[in-house]
């Protein structure tokens, strides 16, 4: 937290200096700036480095998990059951013998690809529900709004149990079902935005010279609404982890043996005395992941201002 | 509690402020960004000192700086400020807490945001007076309503009794003079106290200040960007440019006979100071036929709110016609229904009743793609430029984007027409890849002016669209609509509160006030013979007036 605050004031007291620079001779290229902010971001911001790095060693390992370990995740070695970690099995094994390592790094592309299709499903669908409130108005606002007001009302693990349980179980209809709660949080996001954008002059101006209301609202509207959208979307990528983690751990995300972390925390359950590591570590990978997240998506809102 | 700890009102002559070498710098990225260079100046006992610039010329900054009330990041870095006598530099905040107010005070620029806007008027005014001890309770209160008269507020009790929202701007700003001159300090800075204001409460701010200064030998330090009010108001000028000093002097001998190059220019520049001829005669002789009028306005009226009793009428009944190739000012102060009239014309908004004919078109009757289509032949300049282009777009994109909505040109043509518009308007080409953020004011309104030119309009429609300005950014802009208008026939209907920009830019002119038309015609003769006393009041008002007819003896002690 403390690490963050001197950074932004920096920003602030950045801003009017950068501009009268700017306005006199030597300008570079916008893209080239944005570019040298995010890296001036990183190097005074260790803790978003590591951020950056946990998450994509958590991508690498959904993508190739075959480099990080020998083990396969779903076959067990014979009477190797609930070991202590070990050299040969760093993270032990659980008990049918499968190495809990390599269960974690084949299980990271579940969860990733999971929150990704969450959160790619909230974001359309949560932006155009958005934006068609917040630019025709009147009753077509009232009657979106007032469901997303709806949405929001219902606790969130209790509506996507109800999707799952009318979808069927499956880590694509978890997905789906952690989706569908994100899309009013979105929803009522993009909509605020798209209000205050379409009442800036420069919106009035592209009407006045000629724009029609889908032109004007493809080339101002949306692009100007969604700068804080993409920073929102970080930070509910982690959220969804956490969700998709959540309905494995009650059983209605992917079935056994799948590496889910939710289920491999659930498998580790029963053995939370005798060996506490079969919980504790995918715990803790969830939480780091979540947190980087975080992290990143709090870098990325504060670049788009 | 009888004398303050530095003497009120020192004998004329002396230096009541006297500034040397005073350094003002900002803490930025790259570290101290200096933009006050070693200044000295000084202010005497009953005299009013201007200190005029551009913005960004660091006199703001400067005033700031003498009361130590720079904000975040500033910093006072060397020199010495001497408020009678005594250096005030470095003092910190607490001590200066018990001079501000009663040995020098601040008129704040915007009387908006400088008033606390859960108290009343009555214990803001008696605040300034418990808090240096000099009256208390019923006793504060009284005082506060005698100053609140002083400053010519009419019914002052039930003022003291209201809040600031109840008040106009130029209301407000006599409370602000009220606090200003309660304690009866040596030294007043007033920074751009009337840049907010219609032209006709400037004056009699103005008049007020004046007038108090008179009364108590209160010294003034007035800050302001406007040459027209440093010329008529003050006794000495200094002229700031980046910090530095250009001139400084008698008002009367720099006017007369101003020495760097950039006072001429700042002079030559104002409006308010040169009854610049107007340039090439109308094109269309005042016989042309009424087939030429390419905007004809008829009974235009526009309510607003529900009809049954919140209603307010912001256009009344206003009606006048431009002529093809011609310039059409409205003038009125704020509230008159000048941009409501435009907004109209500009088919932003319908009308409750009236007619609008623009090129033969009847406003009423297009709906939809005829209505689109008729953005080809008007288009529309903002007041702000910081406002009206997208600051995600290029501005290659933002000066190419009417033409997609019209024309299907090949890529190439059409960026080659882009680049002939910007050329038109007199920018580089290499500023097409920018995004506004990296352009200055003046560049920003150019960039609006090619957005409303690239599609080969008929009519632009400028609302204020130099008002935002540096004077001699303004006359740049101003020169160029002119030209513009000479080789492409364009028709202008342009709004200002700006008296002087109208005579040099305006053919005819029509003058709003409340939502009524109260005088139409042309320019000379509106202004030279006004015949509603309203029209003659709006004129009167304008600064400058002094110069060049200083010699006059009467337009000086008319004050």
């Amino acid at each position: 937290m403390a690490r963050i605050e001197p950074a932004q004031r920096h920003a602030e007291l950045d801003a009017p200096s950068q501009e009268e620079r700017a306005s006199s001779v030597t300008v570079t290229a916008d893209l080239r700036k944005d570019a040298s902010a995010a890296w001036h971001l990183l190097r005074i911001q260790p803790g978003l480095v590591l951020a950056c790095l946990i998450l994509a060693l958590a991508v690498l390992w959904a993508l190739v998990p075959g480099i990080f370990t020998v083990y396969d995740p779903i076959q067990g070695l014979p009477g190797q059951h609930l070991g202590p970690p070990t050299a040969a099995h760093l993270l032990g094994t659980d008990s049918l013998g499968r190495d809990l390592y390599a269960r974690i790094v084949y299980g990271a592309v579940h969860s990733l690809s999971g929150a990704l299709a969450a959160v790619g499903i909230a974001l359309v669908a949560g932006t155009t529900l958005g934006l068609l409130a917040g630019s025709f108005g009147g009753r077509i606002e009232t009657v979106i709004m007032r469901l997303v007001d709806v949405m929001l009302s219902i606790p969130d693990l209790l509506l996507s149990l109800s999707i799952i349980v009318l979808l069927g179980f499956g880590t694509v209809n978890a997905a789906i079902a952690v989706g569908c709660t994100l899309i009013a949080k979105f929803a009522r996001l993009v909509r605020s935005e798209v209000v205050t954008v379409r009442r800036s002059e420069y919106v009035e101006a592209a009407f006045g010279s000629g724009g029609t209301f889908l032109k004007v609202l493809w080339r101002h509207i949306l692009p100007n609404s969604l700068a804080s959208v993409i920073a929102f979307a970080a930070l509910q990528a982690g959220w969804a982890i956490l969700q998709l983690a959540t309905l494995g751990f009650l059983g209605y995300g992917a079935p056994p043996p799948t590496p889910e972390w939710g289920l491999l925390i659930a498998e580790g359950r029963n053995y939370i005395a005798t060996a506490w590591w079969l919980t504790a570590a995918p715990g803790l990978v969830v939480v780091l992941v979540v947190i980087s997240i975080n992290r990143i998506s709090r870098a990325l809102g504060s670049i788009g201002k | 509690m009888t004398a303050p700890i530095i003497g009120t009102i020192a004998e004329k002559g002396a230096p009541i402020l006297d500034v040397a070498g005073l350094r003002v710098a900002y803490r930025d990225r790259s570290g101290l960004r200096t933009v006050v260079h070693d200044i000295d100046f000084e202010v005497r006992a009953g005299e009013v000192v201007a200190l005029v610039g551009e913005s960004g010329s660091g006199k703001s900054s400067t005033a700031q700086a003498l009361i130590g009330l720079l904000p975040e990041g500033g910093l006072l870095q060397q020199g010495t400020v001497r408020l009678n006598g005594e250096n005030i530099a470095g003092w910190p905040q607490r001590r200066l807490d018990g001079i501000r107010g009663s040995v020098i005070s601040l008129v704040p620029q915007d009387p908006g945001n400088s008033l606390n806007p859960v108290r009343t008027i009555g214990e803001q005014v008696a605040e300034i007076l418990t808090v240096h001890g000099r009256a208390s309770g019923a006793a504060a209160r009284a005082k506060a309503v005698e100053l609140l008269k002083r400053v010519g507020l009419s019914q002052p009790e039930l003022r003291a009794k209201q809040y600031p929202h109840e008040l106009s701007g130029g209301m407000r700003q006599r409370v602000l003079i009220a606090i200003a001159i309660a304690l009866k300090p040596s030294l007043i800075i007033a920074d751009e106290p009337t840049s907010a204001l219609d032209v006709t409460v400037q004056r009699h701010i103005l008049d007020l200040i004046d007038d108090l200064r008179r009364e108590y030998g209160t010294a003034v330090l007035l800050v302001t960007h406007d040459l027209g009010i440093a010329a008529d108001r003050s006794d000495r000028l200094i002229v700031l440019q980046h910090g530095r000093i250009q001139e400084q002097g008698r008002t009367a001998d720099i006017l007369r006979n101003p020495q760097s190059s950039y006072t001429r220019r700042l002079l030559a520049d104002a409006p308010s100071l040169n009854a610049r001829p107007k340039r090439s005669p109308p094109r269309a002789s005042v016989s042309a036929a009424p087939a030429d009028d390419i905007i004809v306005v008829d009974r235009l009226v526009q309510d607003f709110g529900t009809g049954s009793d919140g209603s307010f009428r912001a256009v009344d009944d206003v009606s006048f016609r431009v002529r093809r190739g011609s310039t059409h000012a409205i003038v009125g102060e704020s509230g008159s229904g000048k941009t409501t009239t435009i907004r109209i014309v500009s088919a932003f908004q319908r009308p409750t009743s009236g007619q609008v004919v623009i090129d033969g078109l009847d406003l009423s009757s297009l709906r939809g793609e005829t209505l689109r289509l008729l953005r080809k032949k008007i288009q529309l300049v903002y007041q702000n430029p910081y406002g009206s282009l997208d600051p995600r777009q290029t501005i290659e994109r933002i000066v190419e984007e009417p033409l997609l909505n019209f024309e299907r040109l090949p890529r190439r043509e059409r960026l080659a027409k882009v680049a002939a518009t910007l050329e038109k308007v007199r920018l580089p080409t290499d500023l097409l890849q920018r995004r506004p953020h990296a352009l200055s004011g003046g560049q920003r309104q150019r960039v609006a002016i090619a957005r409303a030119l690239v599609l080969d309009p008929q009519i632009l429609v400028l609302d204020e669209a130099v008002s935002a300005l540096d004077v001699t950014v303004q006359a740049q802009i101003l020169d160029l609509l002119d030209e513009l208008q000479r080789e492409l026939g364009l028709t202008y209907l342009f709004v200002s509160h700006d008296l002087a920009v109208v005579r040099q830019i305006a053919d005819t002119v029509s003058v709003l006030n409340g939502g009524r038309l109260v005088e139409t015609g042309g320019v000379e003769d509106v202004f030279s013979n006004p015949k509603s006393s309203y029209t003659r009041e709006l004129i009167d008002a304008v600064p400058g007036k002094k110069f060049p007819r200083a010699t006059d003896p009467t337009l000086i002690s008319a004050g």
